[in-house]
Order: C-alpha cells, then structure tokens, then sequence
C-alpha cells in the first residue's frame, strides 16, 4: 500500500473510531507517539517495583508481605506486556531498556519519591494506583489495537492494587494514633504529586491535542485530574483521612471538582532529574541490568547450542 | 477433623486463613511435636521466602522478576500454612511465630539461610531445597496428620515448578558460557556443604511415627533425581566437608540475625499492632 492509500485508510480507521492493527499502515508521527508512550508506560511499570520493592523484606504481617509481593510481581507483568505492544510498532525491547538506563528515556516521576514508611504502600497503592486507573481505564479504548488490549489486563489487576491500598490505609487509620498519623503523612506527601501524574495543565500540554485527534487520549489531562479528585474526596471520608489540599470544592456551573494549586515548577525539576530518587532508582535498574548480563548471555548461548544440537 | 475439612478442589485451595480459622474453633489442634515439627516445614519455607522476595525488582530479567516472585509467593504460602497451623498448640497466630520470635527459637536449616549471592548461587540453593522439598511433600501426603497431609498436598504441586525451573537454569548456567559455568561450580561448592542438614534423622521424627517423614529417607530419591540433572549439566557433585547444622535444634547461622532484624523490625516497633 502506498503513503496516499495507507493514510486514506488510516483516516477512515480514525474517522469510524476503529482500532489500528500492527500490519495497518500508519503515519510515523503516529508510530512515534506510541513507542514514546507505550515504552515510558512499561519504564513506569519497572521502575514503579521499586519504592514498593523497598518494603517486601519488611512488611509487617505476612499477609500484608503475600499482598505486596504479588503487586511488585504484577508490576513487571505489566512491564512485559506494554513492552511487547511496543515492539509490535518495531521497536524491540532491549532497545527499549537501554534507552531507560542510559537516562535517555522518561518514565513517571512519581517515582522518584521515596516510600520512607509502611503507610506509603497505602498511599501508594490508594493514591498512585488510582491515579493511574483514571488514565489507564480510556486507554483501554484506544486506537491502537495491542496497547488497548494490554490495557484491558493491567486495569483490572490495578483496580486490585487501589484496593489494597485504600484497606492498608484503613487498617492504620482505625489502628494506634501512631499508625493513623503514619497513614495521614503519607497522603500527605503523595496528593500533589499523584495529581501531576495527570500531566501538565491543559493550556500547557502540547501533545495533547494530537493525541486526541489519533483517538490514543480520550480526555484531558485537567478533565481527568478533576475525576480523580471528585472520587478522592468521596473516599478519604471512608478512611478517615484528610486530603492536604484545603481548596478542593465541586464547581456548580462547570460539574467538575477544582483543587488548590500545584507545584509545577516541582513537577519540571524532578522530571528533569532533580527529585529525591532520580539516580537512585536508576542505579538500581541500571545494575540489575548488567549483573544480569552473564545470565541472559548464558540463556542465550544455551539455546544457540540447543538449536545447533537439533539441526546437526 | 473430617476429611472433607481439608479437601482440596479447584478453586477451592486450602488457604492459611483457613487454617487459622480452624486451630481458632479448635477443629485442628496439633499436639507440641507436631507444631514443632510444622515449624521446621514452616520456618524452611518462610526464610527462603524472604530470601527470594529481595530479588524482586533486581532481577537478570523481567521473566525472573515474575519467575522469582512467584516461588517466594509460594513459599510465603506454604509457610503461613504451616505456621498457622503450628500456633495453635501454643495459642499463637502466623505473625505471632513469625515477628516475635528470636533466632534459637527458628528451626530453619542454614541451607535456606544463606545470603542470596549472584543468580547462581540463588539457583543452587534453590535448585537442592526444591527437589528436597518436592520428596518430603509427596510422602507428607500420606502423613497420619491430615492438616500436614492437606498442605502438602498443594505445596508439592507449586514445588513441582520451583524444581524444574532451578533444575532448567542450572543446566542453562552449566552449559551457556563459561563465566556462566564457572559462576555455577562455584555456587554449587558454596551451597554443598549445607545439604547433608537437610537429611539428619532427629529424635523429633522418631516421636511422630507415620506423621512426620524421616529426612534421611528422602535422602536416595534426590541423589537420583538431582544427580541426573547434574550429569546432564556435567557438573561433579563437589568434594567439600559438611556442615554441622543445627538449624533444628535452634542453632543458626551468622546470616538469620540479619535477616530477621530486617523482617521483624516494623511489626516489633507496633507490638499488639494490627496491619
């Protein structure tokens, strides 16, 4: 099919809202913005293990250590299954990877804040998770055919995630006034930046529109940082919580929730490198990678000689 | 306790809250030795569990991030089973055995306590515990005890796996590279001395006739089965002198203090605490 024909059918694809297949012409714009997206979304994925890594070895019951072990393991799931989307657009994976620990590609900085209690993996799970949910459920509708399913998976197994960290949150809540003040530290240091998680505001988020018209985004980023915050509101009354935003109200005449206001200069300075874990967690990816590097090359080494075995 | 009480159905597994709920109700109630003898099952598991878990996120690969996460999810499993069932000779739940007990009072063997090292040596440790468990669970399902019986009988399916998957890496490491196989034989010299442990006869086992399986009989069946493995990798099984162990008995290795700090620290910072 030739440029002309292919983006005809492209446009039809998009016009009737119908999903672009991996053999599909397209525009490598579009190609592009989904490698970037796709493979920042594993990064986020993979290097999300770590703050909730961070307390396996310490968790507090062990029923509390099966939950979160099963989590971190979903995690990476994830990871796998958004990196073979990915590769499905011809990138492959340990391109991918590379471009993580060589610093050169992005992933989501809330993860470069540290889970310095027990109660983060409450806040994490309630307030990250959930915020992840609300831009990952339009996913699910989105035009490329084997992200959209990918994301079909990864919602369901993080409405999980939401869940187990709201009961985290509840437990401490109704327990000792220092486990309740635990849980409210740590919602107090994950509100704002679970917010940023949306992205910048929409008068500054330049990608959007494009992304939008590609029927990849469904809403955004404001609309779906006012969803969030409306369902927020609703369950910190159940936890018996606060949310450290003294500005938050439901807005009459637009029907949407407003919150105070973020820091974005915050927000740029630990995209750009500057946040509390930034090295640190991709140390950690980074020589998890080459201590490796034995391993897979034995693997590999294996099935060549396997595959010689069998051809002799 | 009836035999329906601890049947197994798809979708319907015994689970340590189960277990819990019945030593609480007092359907299951196990005699001191029998406790004592759940801890040593117990304890193997819960220490490798919490060995195994630090590798989450640390991997060679993201399949063995999945792969190593989910035999520590196991073992976790299995442990909490027989740990449950164990607090209830002396009124005391999983978390009870597992937060606040110290070192002379575990009963895991030292094999499960050894550091994790590179992959190899994780491969190793779990390549010999595997195959070690997977005899003892397949003649605890005739144990006269039905509650041991009932978790080993999930707990050998999911060992089943744990086996296959260290035995396919150690002939992957043996014959990949020879870094590879160098890194092996020495993680198999390292970990070696700490199987002859795991297959000491105790006066415990000769107290529970027909309920606990001798260790010294599973002892031929995993010579067989690992020596085939090795000969395939066409590693030697290493000439090294035993340790003497103790695990049983309360006496550990330097590693458990370290390991237990970290596992014990949070829930001992909340005593009476509920998470």
């Amino acid at each position: 099919m030739d440029d002309t024909a292919g983006q005809a059918n492209f446009d039809a694809l998009m016009a009737a809202d119908s999903r672009v297949e991996p053999r599909d012409w397209m525009p490598e714009a579009y190609r592009r913005t989904l490698v970037r997206q796709i493979s920042q979304h594993a990064h986020s994925e993979i290097i999300g293990m770590q703050p909730e890594a961070n307390w396996i070895t310490r968790a507090p019951s062990l029923r509390r250590k099966a939950i979160l072990m099963a989590k971190v393991q979903d995690e990476a799931g994830h990871g796998l299954y958004l990196y073979s989307a990915a590769e499905t657009l011809g990138t492959p994976r340990d391109e991918m990877m590379e471009a993580l620990i060589a610093g050169k590609a992005r992933y989501s900085s809330i993860f470069n804040y540290p889970a310095v209690s027990w109660a983060d993996m409450g806040a994490i799970g309630w307030l990250v998770d959930g915020a992840a949910i609300c831009n990952q459920v339009p996913l699910c509708r989105a035009s490329y055919g084997p992200y959209a399913r990918a994301m079909v998976r990864i919602c369901k197994e993080e409405s999980f995630h939401q869940r187990q960290g709201f009961e985290i949150l509840l437990e401490l809540s109704r327990g000792s006034a220092v486990q309740k003040q635990m849980a409210q530290d740590a919602v107090n240091r994950w509100y704002a930046p679970s917010l940023m998680m949306f992205g910048p505001p929409d008068d500054d988020s330049p990608n959007s529109l494009q992304s939008m018209a590609w029927n990849i985004k469904r809403f955004s980023n404001d609309e779906l940082r006012s969803r969030f915050v409306g369902m927020m509101v609703e369950q910190v009354e159940v936890l018996g919580l606060t949310l450290p935003d003294d500005q938050i109200r439901f807005n009459e005449e637009t029907k949407k929730w407003e919150h105070g206001p973020l820091d974005w200069n915050e927000f740029k300075d630990v995209l750009a490198g500057h946040g509390p874990c930034n090295a640190q967690r991709l140390e950690r990816r980074r020589s998890a990678h080459d201590d490796g590097a034995w391993v897979r090359e034995a693997a590999a080494a294996y099935a060549a000689k396997q595959q010689a075995a069998v051809a002799a | 306790m009836s035999e329906s009480a601890t049947r197994i159905t798809p979708g319907n597994a015994l689970r340590p809250e189960d277990i819990a709920d019945r030593v609480h109700d007092g359907t299951a109630k196990p005699s001191d030795e029998v406790a004592e003898y759940a801890l040593w099952l117990g304890d193997d598991a819960l220490i490798l569990a919490q060995r195994l878990g630090h590798w989450i996120s640390r991997a060679p690969e993201l399949e063995e991030d999945v792969a190593l996460g989910n035999i520590a999810l196991d073992q976790l499993g299995h442990a909490r089973s027989f740990l449950s069932y164990a607090g209830g000779a002396w009124g005391k739940s999983e978390d009870d055995l597992a937060y606040f007990r110290d070192e002379p009072q575990f009963r895991s063997a030292h094999l499960v306590e050894q550091p994790n090292g590179d992959f190899a040596v994780t491969i190793a440790r779990q390549f010999v515990l595997s195959h070690y468990q997977f005899e003892l669970y397949r003649r605890l399902l005739d144990s006269a005890d039905p509650m041991l019986a009932a978790i080993a009988a999930k707990a050998v399916k999911e060992v089943d796996y744990h086996r296959d998957h260290s035995s396919q890496w150690m002939l992957r490491l043996a014959l990949g590279t020879d870094e590879s196989r160098r890194r092996v034989e020495a993680a198999v010299k390292l970990i070696w001395p700490y199987l002859a442990e795991l297959f000491e006869d105790h006066p415990l086992v000769d107290a529970l006739p027909g309920i606990a399986v001798r260790p010294s009989e599973l002892r031929p069946a995993f010579d067989a089965v690992t020596g085939a493995v090795l000969a395939e990798a066409q590693l030697e099984i290493p000439s090294v002198p035993s340790a003497s162990g103790g695990g049983r008995n309360g006496r550990h290795s330097e590693h458990l203090g370290y390991l237990l700090a970290e596992m014990q620290v949070l829930a001992r910072q909340h005593p009476g605490a509920s998470w």
